[in-house]
């Protein structure tokens, strides 16, 4: 399928964006208090975010930078065979922070050529929240977490099979 | 030999310059999804979501697939309600459902990933991560139960 344009992206993000802050108007008007409380999770939401934004603004500086259509072809393309899935599996794992700037990085490789079911593998791994294992042994136990981190692993890959086929039809 | 384009000030400039451009193309969604992040917080609180559950297996895995797939925040945040919710009697596989759909669906961030992404993959991408979430949890409970 084929990505919007450049422009067309900005204001469907504009109107959204509009459509959310007119809600905020009419929960305001409705109980001012809830609105605060929601915008101030708002503030909090976004400072935490604003690293994660910083450092997927220099990844995607780089990868505007360094690599080419050809290398993401060959790595995370049509033909870049298990080692794609591999790449897609581990980044998922590694990628830190809230999902949404990340969407504007794979949109950017999507762009260079790199497998829509990539894609969507990478997201799925992103459920592997490495750092946060120890509490999740904590609070479900050993066994448990290792089955779950194994189903999430294998659900990686049946989705981006899943997608691979869905995209094709 | 061709210059290597981190000395290239140009190919710097025209990378900075379509970065810098693309950012505040997004920039408008991601304050729409932190504002809309922020209001859900607020008018789903944990307790209201605990108050989802306690019908039958099937139902409770479907109600915690839901829940997870609407709530936002940090998955720490799922984890003490997981914790909770299996404390106040909700079946593992029920949790589990609200865990995994809570990492892996997106519906706060669906118009992010739309316009980023294309809405085909992300609306078709999240129903298979929704569908998912129950089949894992499923797996895993019967797992855990056949593992003793």
């Amino acid at each position: 399928m084929e990505r919007k344009g450049a422009k067309e992206k900005g204001f469907a993000g504009l109107f959204f964006m509009l459509g959310v802050m007119a809600l905020y108007v009419v929960v305001f008007f409705l109980n001012e208090q809830l609105g605060r409380d929601a915008l101030d999770h708002a503030g909090n939401l976004l400072s935490r975010l604003a690293p994660v934004l910083a450092l997927v603004f220099v990844l995607i500086f780089l990868t505007n930078l360094l690599i080419r259509p050809a290398w993401v072809r060959t790595h995370v393309g049509q033909h870049s065979g298990l080692k794609g899935w591999a790449v897609a599996l581990v980044g998922g794992m590694l990628s830190v922070g809230p999902v949404y700037p990340w969407y504007a990085l794979l949109g950017e490789l999507k762009d260079k050529g790199m497998r829509p079911a990539l894609v969507a593998v990478f997201l799925y791994s992103r459920a592997i929240k490495l750092p946060l294992l120890p509490l999740m042994i904590h609070y479900f136990g050993l066994a448990y977490t290792l089955l779950l981190i194994a189903y999430l692993l294998l659900f990686s890959l049946l989705n981006g099979m899943a997608m691979k086929r869905l995209e094709s039809t | 030999m061709q210059e290597p384009p981190w000395r290239n000030g140009e190919a710097l400039k025209a990378s900075l310059h379509k970065t810098t451009s693309m950012f505040l193309g997004i920039l408008p969604v991601i304050t729409g999804v932190i504002l809309l992040t922020g209001l859900l917080i607020e008018l789903l609180p944990a307790d209201a979501i605990a108050e989802w559950f306690g019908h039958n297996n099937f139902l409770d895995a479907l109600t915690g697939a839901v829940a997870g797939s609407i709530s936002a925040g940090h998955p720490v945040s799922s984890y003490l309600l997981g914790g909770e919710l299996l404390a106040k009697g909700v079946s593992l596989v029920a949790v589990t459902a609200f865990l995994v759909s809570w990492v892996t669906v997106g519906s706060i961030q669906l118009p992010a990933e739309g316009v980023m992404l294309g809405w085909r993959f992300a609306l078709l991408r999240n129903l298979l991560c929704f569908l998912s979430s129950i089949l894992v949890a499923v797996l895993t409970v019967a797992t855990l139960g056949l593992a003793g």
